[in-house]
């Protein structure tokens, strides 16, 4: 006898629930974000023009395709059509990857300016842009993690899809690790313009 | 009783060794685990509270210095609070209850359940290691608040961390309940049929899922301070000690409804059965549950009133504070309305709900005073605090978790206790409670501040009195425990329904069986409609 019982809608739901909680968690970053940028605007201003916008753009671009990706996989699961699936979540964990080189190269140029947490430089510009950087690297490293987290979950994914767990009666996993991905693409999607356009 | 059909083994029988436990997935266990670790660690925690009552017996130092002092009062603060009050109820008896009560065979996520549950022991061990490594446990109080915690050279990050995993396992089991009960209520079961403890573990499971992950973040950025250096919370860096303070309390004003709410839900459901009467105003009961949840998310800068805050900010929050008594006042009107005129059978785990209205009334009366921002200035961080949250918490969520261990108690292990004991029990902790908690009122409004370790001479009196009203709440603890644990093992075996209830759970098996149910529940009652419920014996 088992207790293990199948049902669509509620997997669904505990999802959708699990969404908020990361929407939340986010939630409290961007109180920061408006409350210090109510309180540093010209700085938060300078600090803004110096990110690189070409790559925070690149970067955004990498992440709508992804997602359109991981959403027609779910088209493909669902028609049956295994290997069509599986080449499109390739598709989208290779974007996350493009998307974390990208990153990690734009991090990179901040590092070797002398830009980061803690940093001597940073002690010596404004208390205002000090906030800035601090936000700009905690909120886009806590995105970060979650991109990575993302293409843990599709690597799973594959594997199941590959010993037909997921197939065209019961894709739900499939899905809710798309809903994740388009999350993850969602709260990119504010961090972009905060940080690189309105500023 | 017939045995025509044949009796499926119960839920203990099903499989037997420790890892058919550790890698259970049936709800009874998993919630069975919670409460044996909960109970464990409220046992630590009272020592510990021991201890500081010992230390405060005379003023000057006693039996520690002033370090040790911090830490035993911080480790106090964050075992009772993270690791005990908070999954208490929801996660031990609501796992264990839950799914019975609305007629489903598990919850809805068993897997993840089981997930929650070793979350929870990875959050503790987390805990437990802060305080052997590192440069000595935590010294800040189980607020952790900035700037001190990111500058003390103390456990923090660990412990913090721990928190943070805590926060996870709570907001897994809130997900996975409030799942349970959109969509594996038995038919018949309709939202107006649900019982009032599941309700109450709905609204908490509301909670859970919307205001920890604030909690998750606030931590995870005290780590970050104190790792990466930001300064987001450091003046000398731009940062704001304030801005900690509000995402600190977004969690942590709410959680205090984590913690009553299921409380409430458990008295609700024995305060009928005892006066065998329907329960006055189902529905109120049942919103007010909601209307906690909600207006209690809004309070949150009552705790802040002193840390200089703009002026309409103190006011607006102030208002909004008096808004949450409503509801819960509703909810001991409906009480004490049940009760009357009903045939009333006076057995342990009424006389703990009795106790529980009794001091969370006293608590949440004082919470009054707290929450009018003029007599909060006076008040803040003394002693009138430390006694307001133990009446609430303690005199609140602790006697409803007591009054849900004598409750259920027969239902989970198909015995009973000594029940002449459970009332003795009962009479030397409530009394102890009172002499332990009460002159700390009193020494507050004196001006008696908290978390210190030495104090004037003036309030000698008062502290004695309490650290003997300690030992007498120790005894109580004692004898509650040794005669539960006695009844366990040895105590005479009982039927399905020995007081009388109407909700699910008595109908089915005591043990219950690993599916809960005989065959599929169809509810076509009321579950506080006593015609035809006899108590068996
Ligand atoms: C429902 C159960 C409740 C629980 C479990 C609870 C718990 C607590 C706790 C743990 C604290 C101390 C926080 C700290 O360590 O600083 C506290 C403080 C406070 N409580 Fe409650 N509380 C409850 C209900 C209420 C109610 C109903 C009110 C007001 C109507 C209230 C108003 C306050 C205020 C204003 C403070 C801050 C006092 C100060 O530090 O100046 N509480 N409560
Ligand atoms: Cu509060």
């Amino acid at each position: 006898m088992s207790n293990i019982h199948k049902d669509y809608e509620g997997a669904k739901l505990g999802m959708w629930l699990f969404l908020f909680t990361e929407i939340l968690l986010f939630g409290g970053m961007f109180l920061l974000y408006a409350i210090y940028l109510a309180k540093f605007p010209s700085e938060f201003h300078k600090g803004g023009d110096e990110l690189d916008v070409v790559i925070g753009g690149v970067n955004t671009v990498v992440l709508l395709i992804s997602s359109f990706f991981v959403a027609i996989s779910i088209t493909a699961i669902r028609l049956g059509n295994k290997k069509a699936c599986l080449r499109y979540v390739y598709i989208t964990i290779a974007c996350s990857l493009i998307f974390l080189v990208n990153k990690f190269f734009e991090w990179k140029a901040k590092f070797s300016h002398g830009i980061y947490p803690d940093s001597e430089h940073l002690k010596e510009l404004s208390q205002g842009e000090n906030i800035f950087y601090g936000l700009y690297f905690l909120m886009t490293g806590l995105h970060g993690l979650h991109v990575i987290i993302g293409a843990v979950v599709l690597g799973f994914a594959v594997y199941f899809i590959q010993r037909d767990k997921i197939n065209k009666e019961d894709f739900v996993f499939l899905e809710n690790g798309g809903l994740y991905w388009h999350l993850v693409d969602l709260i990119w999607i504010f961090l972009f313009p905060l940080f690189y356009l309105v500023l | 009783m017939d045995n025509a059909v044949k009796a499926q083994p119960n839920f203990f029988e099903e499989k037997r060794g420790i890892l058919s436990w550790i890698f259970t997935t049936d709800h009874k266990r998993i919630g069975l685990m919670y409460l044996y670790l909960v109970l464990a660690f409220f046992i630590v925690g009272v020592v510990l509270g021991l201890l500081i009552r010992m230390e405060l017996i005379a003023p000057g130092e006693t039996i520690m210095k002033a370090q040790s002092y911090n830490a035993v009062f911080t480790l106090h603060g964050v075992i009772m609070i993270f690791i005990v009050v908070i999954p208490s109820i929801p996660a031990a008896f609501g796992n264990i209850l839950l799914p019975i009560h609305i007629g489903a065979e598990d919850v809805a996520f068993p897997r993840l359940n089981l997930l929650s549950w070793w979350l929870y022991v990875i959050g503790t061990v987390f805990a437990l290691i802060s305080l052997f490594t590192g440069q000595g446990p935590p010294d800040t109080g189980w607020t952790f608040y900035v700037p001190f915690s990111e500058f003390t050279t103390t456990n923090v990050s660990v412990a913090v961390f721990g928190v943070f995993i805590l926060g996870f396992s709570s907001i897994l089991t809130g997900l996975n309940f409030i799942t349970t009960i959109h969509r594996l209520r038995a038919p018949g079961m309709n939202w107006t049929r649900i019982p009032l403890f599941a309700w109450s573990l709905y609204a908490t499971a509301w909670i859970q899922v919307l205001a920890t992950p604030i909690l998750g973040i606030t931590v995870l950025l005290v780590m970050a301070e104190r790792i990466l250096g930001v300064g987001l919370f450091d003046p000398a860096k731009g940062g704001d000690p304030i801005l900690y303070q509000h995402l600190f309390w977004i969690y942590s004003h709410p959680a205090v409804y984590i913690m009553i709410l299921p409380a409430m839900g458990v008295i609700s459901e024995i305060i009928p059965v005892f006066a065998r009467k329907h329960i006055f105003g189902y529905k109120m009961i049942a919103f007010s549950s909601l209307a906690i949840a909600f207006a209690g998310s809004l309070v949150w800068a009552h705790h802040m009133f002193t840390s200089g805050m703009s002026d309409t900010a103190v006011l607006i929050f102030s208002f909004l504070t008096f808004i949450v008594a409503i509801p819960s006042a509703i909810k001991v009107f409906n009480w004490t309305a049940t009760l009357y005129k009903g045939s009333i059978s006076v057995r342990t785990p009424l006389l703990y709900a009795l106790s529980f209205i009794f001091l969370f009334s006293v608590g949440g009366l004082a919470g009054l005073l707290l929450g009018s921002a003029g007599t909060d200035v006076h008040l803040h961080d003394t002693y009138f605090v430390v006694s307001h949250f133990h009446y609430v918490i303690f005199g609140g969520t602790g006697f409803g978790l007591f009054a849900a261990m004598h409750f259920w108690f027969p239902k989970i292990y198909g015995r009973m206790y000594n029940e002449r004991i459970a009332n003795i029990a009962w009479l030397i902790l409530f009394v102890g409670f009172n002499v332990l908690y009460f002159p700390l009122y009193v020494i507050g409004l004196q001006g008696m501040p908290r978390r210190y370790y030495d104090y004037l001479p003036q309030y000698t009196g008062g502290h004695f009195i309490s650290t003997v009203g300690s030992w007498i709440v120790a005894v109580g603890l004692l004898i509650m425990f040794v005669n539960i644990f006695h009844g366990m093992r040895k105590g005479p075996k009982v039927g399905r329904n020995p007081w009388g209830g109407a909700t699910l759970e008595w109908f089915v098996p005591s043990p219950p069986p690993l599916l809960n149910f005989e065959e599929e529940p169809e509810v076509t009652r009321s579950p506080y409609n006593y015609k035809g419920v006899e108590p068996d014996e």
